[in-house]
């Protein structure tokens, strides 16, 4: 049987390398051709998932523990067919988008191919280790793609970032090395019955260590301090990128880690802990994202909110019934898959609104509503999602996440969800409704090419569609 | 997928589809537009004749799609259903009609229109709901339909307007989701269902089903406009006249007390809800909100305010008859639902007329509108009485068994309430038509943009739709013990949820 394993890590390095050498008019091609093919692998390999369970791969024919073993379940396939999905369409988007910008164009083909192949990887590793080169292969991409105009402010912040991100990875190498030392191995599969057996302390302390290395890379609040410059910083592709997808490697990780490599040592305590850092997360982000004033930086405040929902999943999840836990796994993958598309959506709209009027700040935006109409609607669905109303995904998994809460009698957690919502509807209205006011007689109005507003309104759509058809990606997660 | 199945969802494309279409079309394009706009309306309301046809004979249109492990979006044409989606589909059409003339020669008719369309689907879907679910779907989507229809004019005030009511209705919306959740946890996913189905979880969980029921409530009853969380609606008035009256009459307000009308008989169950002494409180809320808009009515000049205060206090006449326990108030309550919607949308209607025809806008400017615009004049008198409850207009009806249902319920206080709300109806519309009709004109009208022409008062598409409600206002009071008539239909509800009362 034809496996799509390898071929969804080798093609982005294929296609990166290639651009890199040809230069941004054929690679920008090349990647597009690659991508509609990438997405079909794993579309392919989603539909071996549901027929068959778990697949394994050997690389080169050598299983562990001599050589690298590649593994695609329920989690990982959702994983790999949201960021195909997503990055298709910002594909369009960055041509039309990097139009004139010829120098960032260059170096934007090969770092976005090399931050997919990483990707990729992150999500069909098996081993621990491997899963650490992934994370800092990813990481570097990434923080050059913060960096691609080059400019006192985004070099700040990509330097920020680039810190951030290797304190990350250290924590989290430093993490594997005690897990090796206490256990002498590092797969995924090997572990975990050994962990089951007997945890000393070091174990709990690497546990500690790894997820809090995640924890920074994920920007949960309080480590959410380097996100809003990156992502606010970045040129808009980069941006809807980094929120849509980068951030949920990371937390791809935890989950792994929480829920099946450390599964028998983690304590409601423990979960209750990063709920609450959570919760801090949600309502701070979204008071912050209210208070901005630039419209990109409203978008990336949304995304330390919003990450603050995929931990509620935590205490949701964690001691309690099997029913319940269900639920909030369900609603926690959900809502990752909801704002991916959504975030996507709403900083490349926002990327597209600031071309349009040449300005950055919210109040510039005044009569964006019957210029680009189309770009607004496009906001105005990821909008939906984002603040949890029918019939996007974002309500879907935010249903599934009050019904935990409500099943498990965490009435604290529902209060958090009900006002984080209501802060969200407070920050897409502030942009809304600026929107629809009148036009400045001086305002200057650019008009944008199709290929710059398509690509958002099928992102926006395709988070609205997935609040009817969640039934769909919960079998594949379920598949086993 | 059988005929009966695709029926429901072929209804609300009917109107989601125009809406989507209107969208995408350059803004010149009025003609095609308005065209698909009536294909559409028009195509609407042939399907729910049919409809309505067939649940006379016993058919069931039910549609399920599943979009979660144990949650369904359900549409089902029942019998409460049929009364609120005929009307909705009917007064979309006059509304379309003269909005196409209302707003003649301004900008942003597509999104005008657009937004129109989706928000006459939402509460389509708010009427064919077959359980809270899918209820709740489409009272969100009306939410924020209906939010660039209330700032459409893009001004500091309108905008001001639009931020009160989000606030209100996302914090109801809110509300109204926890309820329903934890409902769902409590009970599973049930549909709306004759005479409830809660009961099953007495006596286990009735603390529970009570917070519920105050959380549901009080969801619904911001949309209701419902005493203290109606200040949204006054201010909601700068919308244009054809978005006001639509509000008023079937789509925002309707939809919070048509949930209502649901929580209480179709989940709870009527009989239930009153063994959980919920009844109580929900009339005494209905009762002071149909004294205190009333009053506050008395003191607006503002034509469109008055008639929104008027509003917040016509609609808790449904509310007050589904907390009445017995048959007759079921009635009463129900079948103003359809009364009340007729009879608001021919006020504004004409109050549209006379800011659009006239520039008049205040009470206090109306002096001699009756020589100038008799037949909009006219309409606003038909629809003015109606209101009051005189025989034999509507709104007289409703009250008839809004009373009769109070006495049965052996709660006399409510008639004293029902007196008092007509007095003060009268004491609110009739000096307006007072100066309508019998004070001379002395000055110049404010702005006068459509000048008299061959004995006719202003455009054809502003006249004819007040008319049309206004006969409507005179027919079902006039015929109502026809087998066609709101109040059969309204019986026919009431036979359903109370087992053993015959009408």
């Amino acid at each position: 049987m034809f496996d799509p394993m390898p071929w969804l890590i080798l093609s982005p390095l294929i296609w990166a390398t290639l651009a890199f050498v040809h230069g941004p008019g054929r690679g920008g091609r090349l990647a597009v051709a690659c991508l509609i093919l990438q997405l079909s692998l794993a579309a392919i390999l989603a539909q071996q998932v549901i027929a068959g369970g778990v697949r394994m791969y050997a690389v080169g024919g050598w299983g562990a523990p001599l050589g690298i073993d590649l593994m695609a379940d329920g989690l990982s396939t959702v994983m790999l067919l949201l960021t195909q999905t997503i990055v298709l369409p910002l594909a369009f988007y960055a041509r039309a988008y990097f139009v004139g910008h010829a120098n960032s164009l260059r170096y934007f083909w090969p770092l976005t191919g090399y931050l997919l192949a990483a990707m990729n990887a992150l999500f069909l590793s098996s081993d621990v280790f491997n899963i650490y080169v992934t994370l800092e292969l990813l990481g570097l991409a990434a923080v050059g793609l913060v960096a691609l105009v080059g400019g006192a402010g985004p070099i700040t912040a990509a330097m920020r970032y680039l810190l951030a991100t290797l304190l990350g990875s250290s924590a989290y190498l430093l993490g594997v090395a005690l897990l090796y030392g206490v256990y002498g191995s590092v797969s995924l599969v090997a572990l975990k019955p050994l962990i089951a057996a007997d945890a000393p302390a070091t174990v709990s302390l690497a546990a500690a260590l790894m997820l809090l290395g995640l924890m920074l890379k994920t920007a949960l609040f309080p480590f959410h301090f380097w996100l809003p410059p990156a992502h606010g910083g970045a040129p808009a592709p980069v941006s809807a990128l980094l929120s849509a997808l980068v951030i949920k490697a990371s937390f791809y990780l935890i989950l792994r880690l929480w829920f099946d490599l450390f599964a028998p040592i983690v304590s409601i305590t423990a979960a209750q802990l990063l709920g609450a850092l959570g919760a801090g997360a949600i309502l701070w982000g979204s008071f912050l994202a209210l208070r901005q004033t630039h419209l990109k930086m409203l978008v990336a405040y949304s995304t330390v909110a919003q990450v603050g929902y995929l931990f509620l999943l935590f205490p949701l999840a964690t001691g309690m019934s099997a029913e319940v836990a269900e639920s909030a796994w369900q609603g926690g993958v959900l809502q990752v898959v909801a704002h991916g598309l959504a975030k996507a959506a709403m900083f490349a709209a926002a990327g597209a609104m600031i071309t349009a009027t040449g300005r950055d700040e919210i109040s510039g935006i005044a009569g964006v509503a019957t210029r680009i109409p189309l770009t607004l609607f496009a906001f105005a669905l990821a909008g939906v999602t984002i603040m949890g109303l029918p019939p996007s995904g974002g309500f879907a998994a935010k249903w599934l996440l009050l019904g935990a809460a409500l099943a498990s009698e965490q009435w604290w957690w529902i209060v958090v969800m009900v006002v984080g919502g209501l802060l969200s509807a407070a920050y897409v209205f502030k942009v809304l409704r600026q929107a629809f006011l009148p036009v400045e007689e001086t305002a200057s109005f650019q008009l944008l090419p199709r290929m710059l507003e398509w690509p958002i309104l099928l992102l926006a759509l395709a988070s609205l569609v997935l609040g009817l058809v969640g039934i769909e990606v919960l079998s594949l997660l379920g598949a086993a | 997928m059988n005929f009966n199945e695709t029926l429901p969802l072929l209804v609300l494309l009917s109107s989601l589809l125009p809406g989507l279409i209107i969208f995408a079309l350059p803004d010149e394009r009025h003609g095609l537009r308005s065209l698909i706009n009536m294909v559409g309306s028009t195509l609407q309301l042939l399907l729910i004749v049919y409809m309505l046809r067939g649940v006379m004979h016993g058919e069931e249109y039910i549609y399920h799609f599943t979009i979660l492990p144990g949650l369904d979006l359900v549409f089902k044409a029942d019998a409460l259903a049929m009364l609120f989606v005929p009307l909705s589909a009917a007064l979309w059409f006059l509304t379309t009609l003269y909005a196409i003339g209302y707003l003649e020669g301004s900008p942003h008719r597509n999104r005008f229109f657009g937004f129109f369309s989706l928000c006459v689907t939402a509460t389509i879907g708010v009427a064919m709901a077959g359980n809270l679910f899918t209820f709740f779907v489409f009272y969100e989507l009306l939410t924020l339909s209906t939010y660039p229809l209330v700032v459409h004019r893009g001004t500091e005030q309108a905008m001001r307007a639009g931020q009160v009511y989000l606030t209100y209705t996302l914090g109801g919306g809110a509300l109204l989701l926890v309820g329903i959740v934890w409902l769902y946890g409590l009970a599973g996913q049930v549909e709306f269902t004759h005479g409830g189905v809660l009961a099953v979880l007495w006596p286990e969980y009735t603390s529970q089903l009570r917070v519920i029921f105050f959380l549901l409530i009080a969801g619904l009853g911001v949309k209701a406009a419902l005493v203290p969380l109606h200040g949204w609606l006054p201010l909601a008035m700068v919308a244009p006249a054809p978005v006001s009256a639509l509000l008023h009459a079937v789509a925002v307000v309707k939809a919070g007390v048509f949930g209502i009308v649901r929580v209480v008989y179709d989940v709870y169950g009527v009989e239930f809800s009153q063994s959980l002494h919920l009844l109580m409180p929900l009339a005494v809320m209905a009762s002071v909100t149909i004294i205190w808009g009333s009053l506050r009515a008395l003191f607006q000049d503002d034509l469109k305010r008055r008639l929104a205060y008027s509003t917040i206090s016509q609609v808790s006449y449904i509310a007050l008859g589904v907390a009445i326990f017995g048959p007759m108030a079921t009635v009463g309550g129900v079948v103003h639902l359809v009364h009340q919607g007729i009879m608001k949308i021919t006020l504004f209607f004409c109050a549209g007329n006379y800011a659009e025809t006239l520039g008049v806008h205040k009470i206090s400017e109306m002096d001699g509108v009756g020589r100038r615009m008799p037949w909009t004049t006219a309409a606003f008198t038909v629809g003015a009485f109606g209101m009051i409850g005189l025989p034999p207009l509507a709104g007289f009806i409703s009250k008839w068994y809004l009373g009769l249902g109070a006495l049965e319920a052996q709660m006399p206080w409510v008639i004293a309430i029902l007196l008092a709300s007509s007095l003060l109806n009268a004491a609110y519309f009739l000096p307006v038509l007072y100066r309508a009709w019998f004070q001379p004109r002395t000055e110049a009208w404010p702005e006068e943009q459509i000048p008299m022409q061959n004995g006719r008062e202003t455009a054809w598409l502003l006249l004819v739709p007040p008319l049309a409600t206004a006969v409507a206002t005179m027919l079902v009071g006039l015929f109502a013990s026809s087998t066609l008539s709101p109040l059969t239909w309204a019986k026919m509800i009431a036979a359903r949820e109370y087992l053993y009362w015959m009408p």
